[in-house]
């Protein structure tokens, strides 16, 4: 269930070409475009539909005009789930971006030892995160765990019993999790850097500190955007992790927004407020990609090799 | 020459976002993932499909009950798929509301039965019982209350009586040279202090699972002002919860929880994963309130724990000045089938003869009392004897038998919509996020929903 969307790759499309190239592309894009609006749009129309009635989930769908989004926008839960989805997001970024950065740039050096080691960094994008939570909520077991077995008070806290401990928790696992994967985008991002800029610095005298703010960090730009927005996006759709994990406890201090839909949709029978939640989620999701896509500049293909 | 990509990757980024939002969408209506598995109600002529509880000891007993009857009759056939609690009871309801369910619905009756039945998702079975006076005759009476909306009975009481037990460890008990409390006052007073001064937790619970925390509210209300306090709320009474004796209750919890009476860290433990059980067994707690079912899990899981005599257990203490009467016990009557009412009228003939026969044959009652449960079947006290677990089953018999009020569990009587409610703020309490009062205001919200 987690979107883990292929960079986008750019088809360079020269205005010149004739009309009939072009619309063979756009044949070829409709396979996945039926899929999109098979799997995509269609159930997106659906849950808003459905955040206009009441329903239980087993009855008949009852039309009931604004009752769900009252309910919804009126519960104390949703701020609070909007706060704790916000932190999730913000926090993960904040431990993810500098860590994938600074491991891709060490892994794209052609070295026999970071290849191997790129290999070990890999292996958590490999587990489910069902199975990544089942295991950090036994490692992390106030009374079995890690803590309790090797005699470390220090490990010993009660992790996932206190709500900040267990935000940073779920903030950690998930980084653990997906820092690989950016890991690999920025290490690709990192062997396009031409080494002719690099050549040319330090010519110049520049240190490696210097060639890493002045030339790859400038040129990993666009990396950082798409990379971002992975991130953001994707973190508005973290359920299995933390269901597993905290279940949105304790009480709701980690309660995001796709936990609290399921809850409404699934637990309380409320099929209505929860395609409410649902329909909230797309926005912030669509508000959230369009505004990174906005912080990235206007022309994007732009070269981002003059000089080079 | 540059103003055809811009539009292209705003529309890849807004195709991601919608991916993303698309992907929480599809988990939202593709609940039921396996409910292929149980395939419609079962097509064919004489087969009928069977969802239940996965983990011991009931799943073997259920499992082996439909070996029987295949093995009896080779023209019908029962297929049956297990789940862990927590998870079947949202996959049933989704899997129901698809039309996916299965043949036969095993369930805890009240609230949950009521929406079934609101949407006529399961047959009425009041009539085929009354033809059936015999078998009727044969299940505890008190059993069929959960079973029963608007004085009709949709659902057939099956395997045991299950009522909420204070279990403790005799030797943690024994080594700390204490006794077994005799009153509300004797734990927090006595029992908590001393425990936790010798490094042992009082209670061990399982309290991220929520339903765990709810059995001591249960019990509180009940010593303390009887049960009448929660059949207002059952019955829908306007501000039902706002009897002073639920504040009273609450705050009684908060003030155990203050004073540390639970394990540390019992808010992420699960009940389900038996890891609560496990720190009575392992001795890192003395007392826990629990399902009799737990009996046989610690039986299967504790080693020689519970066959050395190490378990102890008894029905939950009076509260002092309280108005309850202390024989009254909570927890299930008993377990319940349904009946599909969109399954195919052979499935359904395949179901009610499983019923019928296997499901109240003597197999099937050697096998619950072997597991450590009673079964809702009259006067199978007196097999109670030769079993190994003589002592614990009599306890649970007696307890059922002689309870003025068996009450059913809160958050199977409620409604779903109710129940989840219940929880949350349960949950909440325990975690000291809210006062009693927040309680009491949040809950009165939902009564009669």
């Amino acid at each position: 269930m987690t979107t883990l969307a292929p960079p986008v790759a750019q088809v360079k499309e020269s205005a010149g070409q004739a009309g009939g190239r072009s619309g063979a592309v756009a044949w070829m894009a409709l396979p996945a475009l039926l899929m999109f609006v098979a799997f995509g749009v269609v159930p997106l129309l659906g849950v808003l539909a459905l955040s206009f009635t009441t329903w239980d989930g087993i009855g008949d769908i009852q039309p009931s005009g604004l009752t769900s989004w009252r309910a919804t926008l009126s519960d104390p839960g949703l701020p609070h789930a909007l706060w704790v989805t916000f932190l999730v997001m913000a926090l993960s970024w904040v431990a993810q971006t500098p860590l994938s950065i600074l491991i891709g740039v060490f892994l794209a050096a052609h070295k026999r030892y970071r290849g191997f080691l790129a290999v070990l960094y890999f292996i958590p994008l490999l587990l489910s995160s069902a199975a990544i939570s089942i295991t950090y909520k036994a490692l992390l077991d106030p009374n079995f765990g890690l803590g309790a077995g090797l005699g470390i008070p220090l490990l010993a806290q009660d992790w996932l019993g206190r709500g900040n401990l267990a935000l940073g928790v779920v903030v950690f696992v998930v980084s653990w999790q997906f820092i690989p994967f950016h890991s690999l985008i920025y290490q690709g991002a990192v062997r396009q850097i031409p080494t002719s800029m690099y050549e040319a610095a330090q010519i110049d005298g520049a240190g490696r500190v210097r060639q890493f703010l002045s030339i790859t960090l400038p040129q990993l730009k666009y990396t950082i955007i798409t990379s971002s927005t992975l991130m953001v996006v994707g973190s508005l759709t973290f359920f299995d992790l933390i269901f597993v994990l905290t279940a949105g406890g304790p009480g709701d201090a980690t309660r995001v927004l796709a936990l609290s839909m399921y809850q409404q949709g699934f637990q309380a029978n409320l099929m209505g407020p929860a395609s409410a939640i649902a329909v909230i989620l797309v926005l912030v999701g669509l508000a959230l990609a369009l505004l990174l896509n906005r912080i990235g500049g206007g022309s994007s293909s732009q070269s981002q090799l003059e000089g080079a | 020459m540059e103003r055809m990509p811009i539009s292209r990757r705003n529309f890849l980024n807004l195709a991601i976002g919608a991916g993303a939002a698309a992907g929480l969408a599809a988990c939202g209506s593709s609940g039921p993932g396996s409910g292929s598995g149980g395939s419609g109600s079962g097509n064919a002529a004489g087969a009928a499909t069977y969802w239940s509880l996965s983990g011991p000891p009931g799943e073997p007993i259920r499992k082996a009950a439909i070996d029987r009857f295949n093995a009896a009759n080779p023209d019908s056939k029962i297929t049956p798929t297990f789940f862990q609690n927590d998870a079947y009871k949202q996959k049933i309801k989704t899997s129901i509301g698809a039309g996916e369910g299965p043949t036969m619905i095993w369930g805890w009756g009240g609230g949950g039965l009521k929406t079934y039945v609101e949407a006529n998702q399961v047959e009425d079975l009041t009539g085929w019982l009354n033809e059936n006076a015999a078998l009727k005759d044969k299940i505890f009476p008190s059993s069929f209350g959960a079973a029963t909306v608007n004085d009709k009975i949709y659902a057939m009481p099956i395997e045991t009586v299950q009522p909420i037990v204070l279990f403790y460890n005799k030797q943690v008990f024994e080594k700390a040279g204490l006794q077994p409390p005799q009153s509300w006052g004797d734990i927090v007073d006595n029992l908590v202090p001393k425990f936790n001064a010798a490094g042992i937790a009082p209670f061990s619970l399982g309290g991220q699972s929520r339903w765990t925390n709810m059995m001591w509210l249960e019990f509180l209300l009940d010593r303390t002002a009887g049960s009448e306090v929660f059949d207002k709320v059952f019955a829908g009474e306007a501000n039902a919860w706002s009897d002073p004796a639920v504040l009273d209750m609450l705050t009684k919890v908060q003030n155990l929880v203050k004073a540390n009476g639970f394990i540390k860290g019992f808010s992420s433990i699960t009940a389900d994963s038996n890891a609560d059980q496990a720190l009575l067994y392992t001795g890192r707690a003395a007392m826990m309130l629990h399902g009799s079912w737990s009996y046989g899990i610690q039986q299967s899981e504790g080693g020689d724990f519970v066959k050395s005599g190490g378990l102890g257990w008894m029905n939950f203490p009076p509260v002092e000045g309280g108005k309850g009467d202390p024989s009254n016990t909570v927890g299930n009557p008993g377990q319940y089938l349904s009946i599909s009412s969109k399954a195919t009228p052979e499935a359904k003939e395949v179901a009610k003869k499983f019923f019928s026969t296997t499901l109240v044959d003597d197999a099937e009652i050697d096998g619950w009392i072997k597991s450590g449960g009673v079964p809702i079947i009259k006067g199978s006290d007196a097999k109670l004897g030769a079993s190994p677990d003589a002592e614990f089953l009599k306890f649970v018999y007696d307890t059922s038998a002689n309870a003025k009020v068996f009450a059913q569990s809160w958050d199977q009587a409620l409604s779903p919509t109710a129940a989840e409610t219940l929880l949350d703020n349960i949950a909440k309490l325990f975690q000291l996020q809210i006062t009693p009062q927040q309680w009491v205001d949040s809950m009165n919200g939902v009564i009669g929903k």
